[in-house]
């Protein structure tokens, strides 16, 4: 291969890129250099086990991704602002729609539900760790370096173009020759065997691991919707896994699993992807729909209502999610029964989400509420999904859906749903679990900026694509004639996006801003929660409980604290003995690396590279076979040390 | 909220929850060879003009390779055996004649696979031939990997002894290995004995 198709030259846009990566990196590795940190960052991240650190990792890294996606949306909304726009090239538009999609919902959705899993559900459960703390490392390096993996796609070797779902023919190697689907295919690839290691991670400690007395009905509702989105990543990425393998071999090995010749069938991938794709969509916004409960519940000080018809509702859904997948595609012509019976059980899916919405709802009803900032998204979320919601039982009606597939509508509709659903829902849950992670609340005058920002820019940006899908506008045209009358609703539209990105911006500055202002949470539970996260302190120490608690029933703090209240109450005597935790381990991140090495020559075709890549993988495999000395004991000494530091007394 | 005295998850539950997660990880290993299955039945007809399953599949190839995996299943629920009686020398042993039997079983699928491509029936050649070298090559591929699992499970054996890790690793292999017996036996019966019928 030739250098100057190696390295992506010529367009400024990227020139651009290469030079504030280089800047970028270059500043980093001098201040770590110059603070000498380095060992600082091997020992306390790049080796850690511990959930509530790789948390935070995850936290950042969907951040980023966040604002790359969203340069990427700001780029797409500039070149479609006005018509004839030649802000963008046919070739670069189609590059950066699919990195948007490919970004948002794998490396900035996937990551930032993975953030609250590991910093909100050990701690509900009342559990020292998750079950098997150095899968969970590896889960996080392989997220990690396959997110790295397609986004070095953008300066080498060139980005996928063909949408974030790569149907076949179009991303087959007769018409895509380029390594830019390579890269989409490795990287996801990658990243989706960490992605089912964290569900079957969470799934069992979930069965395994709760404190003593709590049974599954119990259980905090985050961690019902974390149980159901875990069970559908277990039974949905090894479907994507296959249809990704099978595209692999097609364009590596010449197999014609979907190409028009050689008897190979392109309906059987968009089959296959979206068998994982729908109830992708359910993987990210289950755990949404968790934080909401939880906010709704404890800023309206009642008990959540209706929990048992929440729990079923959160499991039928995650079952009802397999079965409505043609719906993404009504018009490969399946037959009049077919769509039928995929129109009937899409719409289906509406009981169980209006279940859930209409008790939020009487949660609210006659309670004590506060407007706090994850209140305000949650409020916010209600009204967004609603809308969503029903513009997705309009497409659910197959006839229908011929009108408006394809077209702006259903951009509209998905991002009503994944914007107003998921990230509405894991700001909410940012804001909630800040202080339980830092130590200290999230400003909440900048955040409310943030938040109207976003709810209003939504609006603005995404309620003129409803019309402009009406109107005929399709997806992915990267420019438009000035007579067609769209340019109105493409202005405003575009307006919203970029009142979003300042609500963005809002998010940055109040972190920064809270992080040198607000005070120390020194209670451990500022808002009067009801789960067990708020009975340990803010942040919480490393093995999270210096004593695992009992649990008797539901909403297991706030009894506790009511019975600490009573006149009569005598302080039981909590004894405490050493803790087994696991060490920590630079394996998790040296075979992320393999897998990158593996990842990024196979993408060139340099099968030595990704051989050596792949002995490498192994070798790390085996290294951790033979590792038998992986625990140590904290002594009692030590805990009483630190429970005293974070100022209480055992 | 009474506080319990317990300091966390005892050593035997730590394994016992293992195999619990990889129960959960065959669960997801079924449903990655159901959609390989799903793949293999829908292209199965698309013979693009090349070869078809009845010119290609050899009978007594295959129901000797079926023989193989089928029997080192069988030594591996001997190896078991020898496990609960807390043998080393005897579960080393059982677990040597397993990885023989499946290192037997892929020199048969290997050399299946050449003589195909040495007829001109490679990967390229039809779909139906993509998905039929791609299913039974994922199979293969986790026999390989069990094999190279079994040597270092073997070598800790022979070094540590039966211990609680040992031994769960060596129930967690077994269960691998008894999963693979099952695949195979759905490949025999939908590729090969629908193929050649």
């Amino acid at each position: 291969m030739q250098t100057q198709h190696f390295f992506i030259v010529g367009d400024p846009l990227i020139l651009g890129a290469d030079i504030s990566i280089i800047l970028v990196s270059a500043a980093i590795i001098f201040v770590l250099t110059y603070f000498k940190k380095w060992g600082w960052l091997w020992r306390e991240w790049l080796t850690t086990v511990d959930h509530k650190k790789i948390g935070i990792m995850y936290f950042i890294s969907a951040l980023l991704m966040l604002f790359r996606g969203g340069v990427d949306a700001l780029l797409m909304r500039l070149q479609l602002m006005f018509p004839n726009m030649n802000l963008l090239e046919s070739e670069h538009y189609n590059e950066i729609f699919t990195t948007h999609g490919t970004i948002m919902i794998l490396f900035m959705a996937m990551p930032l539900i993975f953030a609250m899993f590991n910093i909100a559900v050990p701690l509900q459960i009342g559990a020292r760790d998750v079950a098997y703390p150095f899968l969970n490392a590896v889960s996080f390096w392989l997220f990690f370096f396959g997110a790295l993996l397609l986004n070095l796609s953008f300066v080498i070797g060139g980005s996928p173009n063909a949408s974030w779902w790569g149907y076949p023919p179009l991303s087959e190697l007769t018409f895509n020759p380029g390594p830019g689907e390579n890269f989409y295919i490795l990287s996801i690839q990658i990243s989706g065997i960490g992605s089912i290691a964290t569900g079957i991670n969470f799934l069992i400690t979930i069965l395994k691991m709760r404190a003593p007395g709590m049974r599954l009905m119990d259980m905090p509702l985050f961690t019902w919707s974390v149980l159901s989105s875990c069970i559908v990543i277990i039974a949905a990425f090894p479907v994507l896994t296959v249809a990704l393998f099978l595209l692999f071999m097609d364009r590596f090995a010449g197999a014609h699993f979907f190409t028009m010749t050689h008897g190979g069938d392109p309906m059987m991938y968009v089959n296959l992807f979206w068998m994982w794709g729908h109830p992708e969509v359910y993987i990210v916004v289950l755990p949404a729909f968790g934080i909401f409960s939880e906010v709704v519940s404890v800023f309206s000080k009642k008990v959540i209502f209706g929990y048992t018809s929440m729990v079923v509702s959160l499991l039928l859904i995650s079952v009802y999610a397999y079965f409505t997948w043609v719906h993404h595609f009504f018009t490969m012509g399946a037959g009049a029964d077919v769509n039928t019976f995929f129109s009937i059980s899409t719409m289906l899916i509406a009981i169980p989400t209006g279940v859930k919405v209409f008790n939020w709802l009487l949660t609210m009803y006659r309670g004590r509420i506060r407007m706090t900032e994850p209140m305000l998204w949650t409020l916010g979320f209600i009204v967004c999904f609603v809308v969503g919601g029903a513009t997705g039982v309009m497409l659910s009606v197959a006839p229908a859906d011929y009108q408006y597939h394809n077209s702006y509508f259903v951009v509209a509709h998905f991002h009503n749903v994944l914007i107003g659903g998921t990230v509405f829902g894991m700001f909410a849950g940012m804001t909630y679990w800040w202080p339980k992670i830092f130590g200290f609340k999230l400003n909440p005058t900048l955040g409310k900026w943030a938040f109207w920002l976003w709810n209003i820019g939504f609006y603005v940006c995404f309620m003129p694509q409803y019309a402009l899908g009406f109107m005929g506008m399709t997806r992915r045209i990267y420019t438009y004639p000035d007579d067609m009358g769209w340019t109105p609703y493409n202005v405003v539209s575009t307006i919203g996006a970029f009142i979003m990105a300042l609500g963005f911006v809002f998010q940055v500055w109040q972190i920064v801003y809270s992080a040198k202002r607000m005070d120390r949470d020194v209670t451990g539970d500022p808002w009067d929660g009801h789960t067990l996260e708020w009975s340990t302190t803010s942040p919480a120490p490393y093995y999270n409980f210096a004593v695992i608690p009992k649990v008797e029933g539901r909403d297991a703090f706030w009894k506790e604290k009511k019975k600490r209240s009573q006149p009569d109450y005598k302080p039981e005597k909590r004894e405490l003995k050493p803790i087994h935790f696991p060490k920590n381990s630079g394996i998790p991140f040296i075979m992320g690396v393999c897998f990158f090495i593996a990842g990024f020559g196979l993408t060139f075709h340099w099968v030595w590279l990704g051989v050596i890549g792949l002995i490498g993988v192994a070798a790390t495999l085996y290294a951790r076979s033979f590792q038998y000395d992986t625990e140590y004991v904290i002594p009692v000494e030590e805990i009483k040390k630190t429970e005293a530091a974070l100022g209480r007394d055992i | 909220m009474a506080h319990a005295v317990e300091t966390g998850v005892k050593h035997e539950d730590h394994e016992s929850i293992k195999i619990a997660g990889f129960w959960i990880f065959l669960v997801q290993d079924v449903l990655l060879f159901a959609t390989l299955f799903a793949t293999y039945v829908v292209l199965r007809n698309h013979y693009a003009g090349g070869p078809t399953p009845k010119e290609l599949f050899d009978v007594p190839g295959f129901v000797a390779e079926t023989f193989i995996l089928l029997t080192s299943s069988f030594t591996s629920g001997l190896a078991a055996l020898q496990l609960n009686k807390k043998s080393v020398g005897g579960l080393i042993t059982w677990l040597v004649i397993t990885g023989v039997l499946g290192l037997a079983f892929l020199g048969f699928e290997i050399n299946e696979f050449t003589n195909m491509v040495q007829e001109g029936a490679t990967i390229s050649t039809s779909a139906f031939l993509s998905a039929f070298f791609t299913l039974v090559g994922t199979h293969g591929a986790h026999v390989t990997l069990g094999l190279g699992w079994m040597l270092g499970l073997i070598i800790q054996l022979a070094r540590r002894g039966i211990t609680p890790v040992t031994s769960r690793k060596v129930s967690v292999l077994s269960l691998y290995w008894h999963f693979l017996d099952a695949v195979w036996i759905f490949i025999f019966t939908v590729v090969y004995l629908i193929g050649v019928m």
